[in-house]
């Protein structure tokens, strides 16, 4: 392939979406990062891999970009000694905490970050040992370190005082630290600091058989538990040469599309509540409730984890199984619209919705904002429209999109995605092709390499798989909230304090899928 | 505002009837309120604390407030600080990047301090496992009155644990 005048030595992995691997060279590295961006391009993953006992004899950097004809993931290999390569934050701004987190949890460096402060460290281990080197010991624990001072950014001036918030929230939330600076109730700027959900997930991939990883891919973040399962399947069935068979596939998609409701449905309800329109909270809640009561008597769980393993799936649908399934999209698509209207028509809540937490198209597209909120900023990308894998294909998804930004937007690509996802489970489960639903993966004998990419509710996910033999000898899992973390500290600049839960909602970001 | 009414008034009151406990614990059905009553004295109310969960059991102890469990209507309330609280509700393996904060929001539970903790991962660190990031469960980190195993429990074992935490601390003070 020709990119930009380059002449890039691909190849094309195994897998349902055009992927392809490349290996750089650190002097073209920043360069086409560069041609990637200019050519409309986005950094979905940056992450490091100790090949120090591989072929490659290194340390090795991989980002991934997504581009209009698919993924291509560069990979760098450090020369013998060298622990440093050239920072991707100047042209990609989401990449700085990518790298943040390359440093603590491998010890390598980008060379000219602004921002080095540790992201994963509080502590719990010492600076000098890097948990994701191949001969760091993952059971070994050490002795609680002092807190340490985090030096965040101060703003100064008249007036100008600090809100700490966190890690323990006031809601039912997960655990994370903001920092407001404030003058009176305006919000001069958010600071994040995130990390304190993790709990060594990337390592533990590495004491795990390859056939095992899924379940733990799936507990990643646990609202998306299908989105990471599928793609954890897709990168190990992609590694062994192996497929999951037609009907299995169109499963799979019925399940992501019911995760996809499933979620909209709980955000909608919160939304409501957040601006102090509670019965929105227990309508929507209420449906979301029937919703997982049918995924557990059709899967066996309410959230249909470890329901997705290699090969295939571990459930089917039978005739009444798939009648119950299309008569609830019924029901639940006359709820949904009966709702809408109410919210559309509630001044109260539209007074708080309209103009909140805005991100102009330029700076989603600055920022590399991505998924669901990323297609309110009129930054529309959709796996499932863009790239189409089967059964996506065929169902031709129609990707929402909106261009004002604001709580309003995030609000309205909801609706219409989940009447899109309403539509399209009606479709699969009226067109199910028949047969198996499992196919047993072909052994692994050599090492190897496989990616998964799947459009999660929330955004794209993507896991990288590197196996050695039956092992898993790296497992990266990238969640999109990396990419949306940042761009929330830019929507809440100049909104009031108390409008931070309503805007951070209508993100609903992942704390466990970013913390790892 | 009349669709608001209207539709308030077609869904009508969707909560469910309690659950009964099973073999020692079980009870009557109005009797969980009474219970309630009789350990604390009042309402009771619930801190969450994330430990480090997947965020799986965010989303069931989210459902166990929902219309049909009702569980306001028992008078229990999740509430937004630690110092308002009987009880806290923890999940997660016990990431060690929470311990302090963890720890710090115990201490600044007042009596009677009961420590529910939800999901597989609070007992041992679950499919997370004991590591350099994880503690391998949150007993470590703080005394727990019970566990709720699931990953993630169902609300309907979220809201038993509830009431089951409730006894076991109030057999804890009469030892």
């Amino acid at each position: 392939m020709d990119f930009g005048g380059l002449a890039l030595d691909l190849t094309q992995l195994d897998a349902p979406l055009p992927i392809w691997r490349v290996s750089s060279r650190a002097e073209d590295w920043s360069e086409t990062a560069l041609l990637v961006a200019e050519s409309g391009g986005r950094l979905v993953s940056l992450w490091a891999s100790d090949r120090r006992q591989g072929a490659s004899g290194s340390f090795t950097v991989s980002a991934a970009y997504a581009t209009s004809s698919g993924l291509l993931c560069f990979e760098l290999p450090l020369d013998g000694a060298h622990m440093s390569y050239p920072s991707l934050a100047g042209i990609f701004p989401c990449a700085l905490r990518m790298q943040r987190a390359i440093a603590d949890l491998h010890g390598l460096v980008a060379e000219g970050a602004e921002d080095t402060r540790p992201w994963f460290n509080h502590g719990a281990w010492p600076e000098d040992r890097f948990p994701l080197r191949r001969d760091f010991d993952g059971a070994e624990s050490f002795p609680a370190c002092q807190v340490r001072d985090y030096l965040f950014v101060r703003v100064a001036g008249d007036g100008v005082h600090e809100i700490p918030v966190g890690p323990v929230h006031a809601g039912i939330i997960e655990p994370g630290h903001f920092r407001f600076s404030v003058v009176g109730e305006k919000v001069l700027r958010l600071e994040e600091r995130l990390g304190y959900t993790h709990k060594g997930i990337e390592k533990r991939f590495e004491s795990l058989p390859a056939q095992a990883g899924y379940r733990l891919a799936g507990r990643v973040s646990g609202d998306a538990t299908v989105a990471y399962a599928w793609a954890y399947c897709m990168a190990l069935e992609g590694a062994v040469g192996g497929n999951a068979p037609e009907r299995a596939r169109w499963l799979r998609a019925m399940l992501l599309e019911r995760e996809r409701i499933a979620n909209h449905l709980g955000d909608l309800g919160a939304l409501g509540n957040d601006a102090a329109f509670a019965f929105g909270l227990t309508h929507f809640m209420r449906l979301k409730e029937d919703w997982l009561r049918l995924n557990k008597r059709l899967f066996g769980h309410r959230f249909a984890m470890d329901r997705i393993v290699p090969g295939g799936v571990a459930l089917d649908v039978d005739a009444p199984g798939a009648a119950w399934v299309v008569e609830q999209c019924d029901a639940v698509e006359r709820e949904v619209r009966t709702l809408r209207r109410i919210y559309d028509d509630h001044a109260g809540l539209q007074d708080r919705f309209v103009t909140t937490g805005r991100v102009t198209p330029a700076l989603a597209k600055e920022l590399g904002l991505t998924g669901l909120a990323g297609r309110a900023s009129g930054f529309g990308h959709d796996l499932r429209a863009d790239l189409p894998m089967s059964p996506y294909a065929e169902l031709q998804v129609r990707k929402a999109s909106h261009s004002n930004g604001d709580v309003a937007a995030r609000v309205f690509v909801r609706f219409e995605e989940i009447l899109e996802s309403l539509r399209l489970i009606r479709e699969i489960v009226t067109a199910l092709p028949p047969g198996e639903v499992l196919a047993p993966l072909p052994s692994l004998e050599e090492d190897g390499f496989g990616i998964g990419w799947v459009e999660s509710w929330r955004g794209e996910v993507l896991v990288a798989l590197e196996t050695e033999g039956e092992r898993i000898r790296r497992c990266h899992c990238h969640d999109p909230s990396w990419q949306n973390w940042p761009v929330l500290e830019h929507a809440v600049m100049g909104n009031i304090v108390p409008d931070f839960p309503l805007i951070n909602k209508s993100f609903n970001l992942s704390y466990s899928g970013h913390d790892l | 505002m009349w669709k608001t009414l209207i539709q308030i008034v077609k869904v009508g009151l969707p909560a469910e009837a309690p659950p009964v406990l099973p073999a020692a614990d079980a009870g009557e059905a109005r009797r969980i309120e009474a219970e309630v009553l009789a350990v604390l004295g009042r309402a009771l109310t619930i801190r969450e604390v994330d430990a480090g969960s997947c965020n799986g059991c965010e989303l069931e102890v989210h459902a166990v407030n929902n219309v049909y469990y009702n569980l306001e209507g028992y008078g229990i309330k999740f509430v937004a600080s630690p110092r308002h609280a009987d009880m806290l509700l923890v999940t997660g393996p016990g990431a060690r990047n929470m311990a302090v904060a963890l720890k710090r929001t115990y201490d600044a539970t007042p009596a009677p301090k009961l420590v529910l903790a939800v999901g597989d991962c609070t007992r041992d660190g679950g499919i997370f496992g004991e590591t350099y990031a994880s503690a391998g469960g949150v007993g470590g980190i703080v005394p727990v009155d019970r566990f709720v195993s699931g990953c993630p429990p169902e609300p309907i074992e979220i809201l038993r644990g509830i009431l089951a935490a409730v006894k076991a601390g109030q057999q804890r003070r009469d030892v």
